[in-house]
């Protein structure tokens, strides 16, 4: 293998297991600092110890998240030189931001929290917690930031034989990134819901000693995980047109659509077929549902595959299969999350309801990772989109160096994620500490 | 103008690395030395328990710094130093998780595993910074294009491989002195016998170290056109000594302060001589980078020099009250029984 393809995977592996463990941070965070600001309010003890149960668990899952993040960083100057030289102007920039503005709050902040229960009062020891949360969910627009430059670039001018910037107001209002850091966060809060909702239903089932406890938290992340499951609908759909919009070669591998036309229908189940540019199997098509879902009309033209040079076209399979199985969860999630809401109330929940919902606790993460497959591999061949190609963006480094530290970061990330679900599974299991 | 104000604040951001984990990897490092049984053992990892991840972002946001205001050095050097670099990745992924993992499992063996693990990535990454430092004040085997020629053993020669000793011993010696700071009683006595025993050894390490700079760099070339320059070794030698000045008045934090200047000396010694250069190329003097024919934009440069003087200054302040909250010290039976302890 080259080293476009070696970079290539260990960036995928790299960015993938980090992303096992950033979106619980997110959304749980909200989460406990919601619970703690309820002890803070109602004096309810069972508040405080649902924060530290819970921040018990969000700290083993941090761990993971913070470390294989600093690799991330290191990586596009260690495997992506070219491109660092090439745009770092303005990319290098945001992620410089978000070290300083987000990433020191959140670390510093966090040992506070958790070594702090003591020496704080009530109220500055909830204010952490809520600073823990921003600051994570503010680290994520810093970097959603730079990765929809990539995907959208704006604000530059190309100069001295690189991107430079312009306008630095254009880079942060970028549209297409705000799309994608709503629909990312609202899945990540969604993520962190139905992690809530599965632990305290694992509890709920077994009829344990814990039942009054996780009660409590089965309540409050029905409606929160009902909520988010919607919001992510609605969310995906608008990032959809931004896609539409900005990228439409993507735009045409997610839907396998190949001839450009109006009125273009989805169909249910299709089967792209690459090297025939068709696709070999379309059935129950839905009419103009993709022109609608695009451009908000039946009878918008949508540009299909064909009009696009062969050496501009994302790989139609991984995208398409992506999509549609992020699609195919997200409807899941509504379906789990309304059963969940409607038993919100009762004392005894759905028993199998509450055999089910551990179960889920990983559908989430798929769906997450899938959709950022959708994102990051139908921006090929580009690494920054209509701009360079990925191709050109590599680190002049001996491929033998990448394949011996791609197989390290398999053999260490698969042990360490291993090791990390299983100490989150042992102590989701034991349930809160006396204290 | 800019350029060579992002250069100072650049070596500003790896000495603030250095003075905040470098005192995390020397205590790391002394863990199985300083440390008889478990009960300290768990004092010397809850010694720094609050602070490693605070710590550690420095180490990002001088890299992002890097980035962001220097994209062709950040691109160029971070590929060169490829191996070395995702080996102090490897080693500071290991050593997070060491802290995280090593009481989560009530096993004699589990606990001993983290322990070694903990030990060899701090001790590691120390040597490793020091190796990359003292190859970067020496140059490295890069051309024209960026391209680099060699392989990990291009950093391991005599020069390298004295730096990496020479952080080590840096590092071990600060990290004594917190948890000198942190500590009381038997552990705290042997501590202040590391430190009794790193500080010589640190002096001759600095004075072979300065020697050797001399013999196989031409960092000094900047000092003797620029003799003001030299107060930046004075007053890394006046941290240095300030240690044992203050050790004498039993003012351990003070100590532990002066340590941090000579570790700011140290860094700022080495980065102000080469200055404007960040990438010395040993091949070819035309493909050195500097801060003048690698950096960002104007536009960048200022946006960021906005962000940092606005951010740099909050985030010392909380990150001082965060310190001053768990300025405490530790004993084995308090920190067993809580919960929250590492």
């Amino acid at each position: 293998m080259d080293a476009v393809m070696l970079s290539r995977l260990q960036f995928a592996v790299a960015v993938f297991f980090h992303f096992i463990f950033v979106p619980l941070t997110l959304g749980l965070s909200l989460l406990i600092a919601w619970m703690e600001t309820k002890y803070v309010r109602t004096g309810d003890e069972i508040w405080r110890k649902h924060a530290k149960f819970w921040g018990k668990l969000f700290l083993i899952n941090f761990t993971l998240g913070v470390v294989t993040g600093i690799t991330l960083e290191f990586q596009f100057g260690t495997n992506w030189s070219r491109y660092s030289e090439y745009v770092g102007d303005i990319f290098g920039s945001l992620l410089a931001i978000e070290a300083t503005v987000a990433f020191f709050l959140e670390s510093t902040f966090l040992a506070v929290w958790h070594f702090g229960w003591k020496k704080l009062s009530k109220t500055a020891h909830c204010v952490c917690a809520w600073l823990v949360f921003i600051a994570g969910n503010l680290s994520a627009v810093w970097i959603i930031l730079a990765n929809g430059f990539m995907q959208n670039p704006s604000g530059f001018i190309l100069r001295n034989g690189r991107a430079e910037l312009t306008d630095f107001f254009a880079v942060v209002s970028n549209p297409y990134a705000w799309g994608m850091f709503c629909h990312n966060m609202l899945a990540a809060w969604l993520l962190a819901g139905f992690f809530v909702l599965g632990v305290s239903a694992w509890h709920l089932y077994r009829k344990n000693e814990h039942s009054e406890f996780f009660r409590k938290t089965f309540r409050m992340t029905a409606v929160f995980t009902f909520v988010m499951s919607l919001l992510v609908a609605v969310s995906g759909d608008l990032q959809g047109r931004n896609v539409a919009h900005h990228q439409p070669t993507k735009l045409a591998a997610m839907e396998g659509h190949w001839e450009t036309g109006s009125n273009v229908p989805f169909y249910l189940f299709a089967v792209p077929d690459e090297a025939n540019e068709k696709n070999s199997i379309e059935i129950i098509p839905l009419p103009g549902m993709v022109s609608f879902l695009s451009y908000g009309s039946f009878d918008a033209e949508v540009k299909g595959l064909k009009d696009f040079p062969k050496e501009d076209r994302p790989p139609v399979a991984p995208v398409f299969w992506s999509f549609r199985l992020m699609i195919l969860l997200g409807s899941i999630f509504v379906l789990a999350g309304a059963w969940a809401f409607s038993q919100r109330k009762k004392d005894e929940p759905n028993e199998k309801l509450l055999r089910i919902l551990p179960w889920l606790i990983p559908l989430p993460y798929f769906g997450l990772g899938l959709g950022w497959a959708v994102a990051e591999i139908g921006r090929q061949p580009w690494i920054v989109y209509n701009l360079m190609r990925t191709s050109d963006a590599v680190s002049p480094v001996d491929p033998t160096n990448i394949l011996i530290s791609l197989a390290a970061f398999i053999v260490v990330y698969t042990l360490l994620g291993i090791l990390d679900i299983c100490l989150l599974i042992k102590y989701a299991r034991k349930g809160p500490e006396e204290v | 103008m800019l350029e060579t104000i992002w250069f100072v604040l650049w070596a500003l951001l790896w000495a603030m690395y250095f003075i905040l984990d470098g005192f995390d990897l020397g205590i790391g490092s002394l863990l199985p030395f300083a440390a008889r049984n478990e009960g300290e053992r768990r004092v010397m990892f809850n010694s720094t328990g609050p602070f490693w991840d605070g710590n550690e972002v420095w180490l990002i946001s001088a890299g992002g710094v890097t980035f962001a205001a220097f994209p062709k050095t950040y691109a160029v050097m971070f590929s060169a130093l490829y191996v070395p670099l995702l080996l102090l990745l490897f080693t500071l992924i290991l050593r997070a998780v060491s802290y995280e993992f090593r009481n989560k499992i009530d096993h004699p063996a589990w606990r001993s595993l983290w322990d070694w693990v903990h030990f060899l990535t701090n001790l590691v990454a120390a040597v490793l910074l020091g190796v990359a430092f003292a190859n970067l004040f020496r140059g490295i085997p890069i051309d024209a294009n960026g391209v680099f020629h060699g392989n990990l053993l291009t950093f391991l020669n005599f020069y390298g491989l004295a730096g990496g000793l020479f952080f080590l011993v840096m590092f071990a010696l600060h990290g004594a002195l917190w948890l000198c700071f942190k500590t009381k009683g038997e552990l705290q006595e042997r501590a202040l016998a590391f430190v009794y025993l790193l500080w010589p050894l640190t002096l001759l390490c600095l004075v072979a170290f300065l020697w050797l700079t001399a013999f196989y760099t031409d960092l000094f070339k900047n000092y003797f056109a620029n003799p003001a320059l030299f107060l930046i070794p004075v007053v890394a030698l006046v941290g240095l000594v300030g240690i044992l000045v203050m050790l004498l008045r039993k003012k351990i934090l003070l100590a532990w302060a002066s340590s941090c200047v000579f570790i700011i000396g140290v860094t700022f010694f080495g980065v102000m001589g080469m200055f404007p250069r960040m990438l010395i190329s040993s091949k070819d003097p035309a493909a050195t980078l500097t801060a003048f024919n690698s950096a960002s934009s104007e536009l960048t440069l200022t946006i960021m020099l906005g962000v940092a003087l606005v951010m740099v200054p909050i985030v010392l302040i909380y990150q001082f009250w965060a310190y001053r909250l768990f300025s405490h010290k530790l004993d084995p039976e308090q920190v067993v029984s809580d919960s929250h302890s590492y």
